[in-house]
């Protein structure tokens, strides 16, 4: 998938990928996608909630050898 | 009151492990967009002290509580395994090889996250601390009035 914007959250624990989410997501336009690549497990839970209740679009995730790539259209 | 949804959270304990779980949940909360408020009483007063200097209070019982409940975010101790400071020593370490924050770091992403730092006036009236003795991310010092009329307001409230 393509993304207009990569985080890195690789080694991160809970908080602080959704943290630096919320934070690098402000600098993104209305309909750009942010590519947040994560180890952390609990990510493939917390961030389609962040998205549900922050009212993005998680386009989707994917998981290669205990490394996440999770996908999220900014929508407002 | 704006259309936010918003959090409070008691902190009643000075526990570290307890301490950064209240962080942790507030800066969750503030990264999903909520307004965050922590209500620091009794002990977890003792999170929001500044880390340097004496904390000053008046008659020999105060004074004697002030100094064996020093406080301050580098003095917390763990609930358990504490140990006479090695466990609690331990556990930073631990949090430090996985690159989680310490509680210093949590505690100024919050507050860059815009959570609010109330403290509570009758605890430090009973414990005889003064504002001096909190650091200036204190936004408010305030009573129960003021924790019921925001949690009335909240969806999440929590008392840690």
């Amino acid at each position: 998938m393509k993304a207009d914007a990569t985080l890195d959250c690789v080694g991160l624990y809970c908080p602080m990928p959704i943290y630096h989410t919320a934070n690098k997501i402000k600098e993104l336009e209305v309909g750009q996608v942010l590519e947040v690549m994560a180890d952390d497990e609990g990510i493939k839970e917390d961030m389609p909630a962040w998205c549900r209740t922050t009212g993005n679009e998680l386009l989707g995730i994917e998981e290669e050898a205990g490394q996440y790539k999770v996908y999220i259209r900014k929508s407002k | 009151m704006s259309d936010k949804e918003s959090i409070i959270l008691v902190v009643f304990s000075g526990e570290l492990d307890k301490a950064l779980a209240a962080f942790n949940i507030a800066i969750g909360a503030a990264a999903m967009g909520m307004e965050v408020s922590m209500f620091f009483t009794f002990w977890g007063l003792n999170i929001i002290k500044r880390n340097e200097g004496n904390i000053r209070s008046k008659g020999i019982m105060r004074r004697m509580l002030n100094f064996m409940n020093r406080g301050g975010s580098r003095r917390l101790h763990l609930s358990r395994f504490h140990m006479i400071g090695m466990g609690t020593w331990m556990m930073k370490r631990l949090m430090k090889d996985v690159n989680f924050p310490q509680l210093e770091e949590l505690m100024g992403m919050a507050k860059g996250m815009g959570v609010k730092f109330i403290a509570c006036t009758t605890s430090m009236g009973i414990m005889g601390i003064s504002k001096e003795a909190f650091i200036p991310q204190v936004d408010s010092f305030a009573g129960v009035a003021t924790y019921l009329a925001e949690a009335k307001e909240s969806r999440v409230n929590l008392f840690i």
